[in-house]
């Protein structure tokens, strides 16, 4: 591997060391924390037979959206792919809610009818949850459309992967953004491979935060192993697009541990290649280090919170294991809305 | 001999035109390219220009004259040397007739018109327009009703509607409402998606439904399927609307019948207008329905003009058929154009002594199954008309529905008239072999009648 993720910054705004209260440091990683031990969760009852179909984990890319969601308020929303779990987490969602869809149960976000890759809640302002490489960033572009047009004040963070960012409406959806100055942040969580085909293999060229270039949409490259870097860009991108600036680019480059989906067989990349960032560049590790060395906590009180994510994550695998499958009359609800 | 000016046909569709003005008098010297006339057709306002050199002998349409046919003379101009006496025995320009009522493409059926549905809306005061400005005015009060809704595709604004169906709209809502995208169907009807998750309610035209090929994922994948998968959380309220099916010479990418493709799609409502009211009807249901709706418009049918009710709370409930023309013999089904074509083989068939009975289809997806089957349980008999192709279309959809609701009541096989099972041909002759004609589908009225 030539470069560790995050290794370069290219961007347009002066960053000086990034900086956090104990306070945000300690709900970073817990937030962090969450995801990473509900998703090892959810590949253990893959592995059960308790979860089917396709499902894709986000461990390794989780100070992404933890960073990201730190920059939001309450009126933004949230649109991802179909490696969303994180992005429910990050937006509050019921841990139990999430898993029981994973295990197609009535208590899941989507009643069991969704799955994995969709699951929404208008409360929480997440859109989904979709499985369609892409197709999310025009749908994130109309909800942005959506705030401007409705005057709240709201930003749209669209996410998609390195993979998506080749996607031809992706760019119809970029100059619609620049051309009608859309509060929408479009961040490309570059974790290296769009399922096992490497940027380099797929994209002529794999500086994807200039992508925006050619509609004069800025954009910046940030390492998306730190949350405190995550977090400094989706701010300065939030702000341009409050301020009526138009859409605006973030890069994370960033690294996910696990394979494209529960069936990969990983043959694009060595076992080195990726123990090597799990040691180096582990955006938990990273945190707890900070808290550890800043003396915020001690390990007992870490401990404590380890315990405590753990309770939440199993409490949430036995809720998505209780909860009794849909009843057979929910096939046929939801097709239409009644008018 | 004078030269002929001739009313030319500026689009694929026209068939007449308005003379606006004249650039130039009688007397005139003109050379060849120099404009002449101002002429406005169902789409656009332009220019005639001369090609030939000459003075412009005599005007033969006066200025301001409605409905001059296509190749009608317009104009005569004198070659070098000829003199005004060529002229001689020429008659000049009638005065114009200030919006003379026009007769209808259509003559209304004299034949019965059987008893509407009980949940048809009674139309009231009616007032006689065209289809596209029925669809313009739904879209209008619907807009004026709900700030929410708004209108955007391409040349939807400031062009005033690649057909003009959007005409004026601009003017009164302005740019925040009316919103010309650019040339990127995929894009912006994703876009409109996210905005009705967003909570607008986005009505997208395409310019042509070809051209929405290019967005079927985002029509289909989410907003067909998002409800569902989000157990019922996710609504799309969205109307995507615009020309289906063949207009005039156009050939096969830009003539193709989309009804088959998108009712096949739980998720979707499909519904496809003939008259003025269906239009105006079915346009406003398809903005208030909570649900995506696609509007399968046709082009050759936005200048025909209907009785259309004024009222702005005439809504056509979606799912409802309309039994055009009452008969007992045999039942034929259309939607959108094909009515007129099934009009006329029941005008034909009654001088046969074979009595049709017409049912508009309107929505296709629901479909009115219930009001079919009562006509076909009456007359034992369906021929169904569409534009689309046979395989997989509305009619196979038909013969099926009948087989499981009306077997006992048929007297002989369903029978389909559509387009040929072929890329539409661009010759005029092909194109009108291709097509169903009014004479194809009397043809099999007769069949299945045994006559």
């Amino acid at each position: 591997m030539a470069t560790s993720p995050g290794a370069t910054r290219r961007g347009r705004r002066k960053a000086g060391e990034p900086t956090a209260t104990p306070e945000q440091l300690i709900r970073y990683y817990e937030d962090m924390l969450l995801i990473r031990r509900f998703e090892e969760k959810a590949g253990q009852l893959y592995g059960m037979g308790l979860i089917g179909g396709f499902c894709h984990l986000y461990i390794g890319q989780e100070a992404v959206v933890v960073g990201a969601t730190a920059a939001a308020e309450p009126q933004d929303t949230v649109v991802t792919s179909y490696r969303d779990h994180g992005q429910m987490l990050a937006c509050g969602m019921d841990p139990r809610g999430v898993m029981a869809e994973l295990t197609g149960r009535r208590g899941g976000y989507s009643k069991g009818k969704g799955g994995s890759m969709h699951m929404f809640s208008r409360e929480a302002g997440f859109f989904g949850g979709h499985g369609i490489v892409g197709a999310q960033v025009p749908i994130g572009s109309g909800l942005a459309f959506a705030h401007r047009y409705k005057g709240d004040g709201g930003v749209t963070f669209t996410y998609f992967g390195d993979g998506a960012a080749n996607q031809g409406q992706v760019y119809e959806s970029f100059n619609m953004a620049a051309l009608w100055k859309l509060p929408v942040i479009f961040i490309i969580e570059n974790n290296k491979y769009g399922m096992g085909t490497s940027v380099e293999r797929a994209s002529a060229t794999t500086e994807l935060c200039r992508r925006g270039d050619a509609y004069g949409i800025p954009g910046e490259q940030v390492n998306g192993m730190n949350v405190l870097e995550v977090r400094d860009a989706a701010v300065h991108a939030a702000e341009q697009c409050r301020s009526g600036k138009g859409p605006f680019i973030l890069e994370m480059k960033t690294y996910r541990y696990r394979g494209h989906s529960m069936s990969d067989p990983a043959k694009y990349r060595t076992k080195e290649e990726v123990s090597k960032i799990r040691a180096e560049s582990d955006p938990i590790d990273l945190v707890r280090g900070m808290i550890l060395d800043g003396g915020h906590l001690d390990d007992a009180a870490i401990k404590d919170i380890d315990k405590r994510v753990k309770g939440v994550v199993t409490e949430a695998a036995s809720f998505a294991q209780d909860s009794p499958e849909p009843d057979p009359s929910e096939l046929y609800t939801d097709v239409l809305v009644e008018a | 001999m004078p030269i002929e000016v001739l009313m030319p046909a500026l689009s694929p569709t026209m068939t007449e035109g308005r003379l606006i003005r004249w650039f130039k008098a009688e007397g005139d010297a003109i050379e060849s390219g120099t404009p002449l006339a101002e002429i406005e057709t169902d789409k656009a306002t332009m220019e005639v220009e001369a090609v030939d050199d000459g003075v412009l002998g005599r005007i033969l349409v006066a200025a301001g004259t409605e409905h001059v046919a296509v190749n009608a003379p317009i104009a005569l101009i004198l070659e070098d040397g000829e003199g005004a006496s060529a002229l001689d025995g020429r008659p000049g320009a009638p005065d114009p007739k200030p919006d003379a009522p026009r007769p209808s493409a259509v003559s209304s059926p004299a034949a019965p018109v059987a008893a509407p549905s009980a949940d048809e809306p009674d139309m009231g005061e009616t007032r006689r327009i065209t289809v596209r400005e029925a669809l313009r005015d739904a879209m209008a009060e619907e807009m004026r009703r709900d700030g929410d809704v708004f209108l955007m595709g391409e040349e939807v604004a400031q062009y005033q509607g690649a057909y003009k169906v959007s005409q004026g709209l601009l003017d009164e809502f302005g740019d925040r409402r009316v919103i010309d995208t650019p040339i990127t169907e995929h894009g912006f009807a994703g876009l409109g998606v996210g905005a009705a998750f967003g909570g607008l309610r986005p009505v997208v035209e395409f310019m042509t439904f070809n051209f929405a090929m290019q967005a079927m994922d985002q029509i289909i994948n989410s907003a067909a399927k998002t409800l569902y998968m989000s157990g019922g959380q996710m609504g799309c309220p969205i109307v995507f609307r615009g020309p289906n099916g063949a207009a005039a010479r156009v050939a096969a990418q830009h003539s193709q019948c989309y009804a088959s493709w998108y009712a096949h799609v739980p998720g979707l409502k499909v519904v496809s207008p003939w008259s003025g009211s269906d239009a105006k009807g079915l346009m406003k249901a398809a903005i208030r329905d909570p649900n995506p709706v696609l509007v399968l418009e046709n082009e050759l049918m936005y200048g025909q003009g209907f009785d259309v009710p004024v009222s702005e709370d005439y809504v056509i409930p979606i799912g409802l058929a309309k039994v055009e023309r009452a008969g007992s013999d045999v039942t034929l089904t259309a939607f959108s154009r094909m009515v007129n074509v099934a009009l006329e083989a029941a005008e034909k068939l009654a001088e046969q002594g074979i009595s049709a009975e017409v049912v508009n289809l309107r929505s296709i997806r629901p479909l009115d199954t219930a009001t079919l089957v009562a006509s076909v349980r009456r007359t034992n008999r369906l021929v169904s008309v569409e534009e689309g192709w046979p395989f997989a279309g509305i009619g196979s959809e038909l013969a099926a529905l009948m087989m499981e609701h009306a077997f006992d009541w048929l007297d002989a096989p369903v029978t389909r008239v559509c387009a040929e099972d072929v890329p539409l041909p661009y010759a005029a002759n092909l194109e009108a072999l291709a097509l169903p004609t009014a004479d194809r589908v009397v043809e099999a009225a007769r069949a299945v009648c045994y006559r």
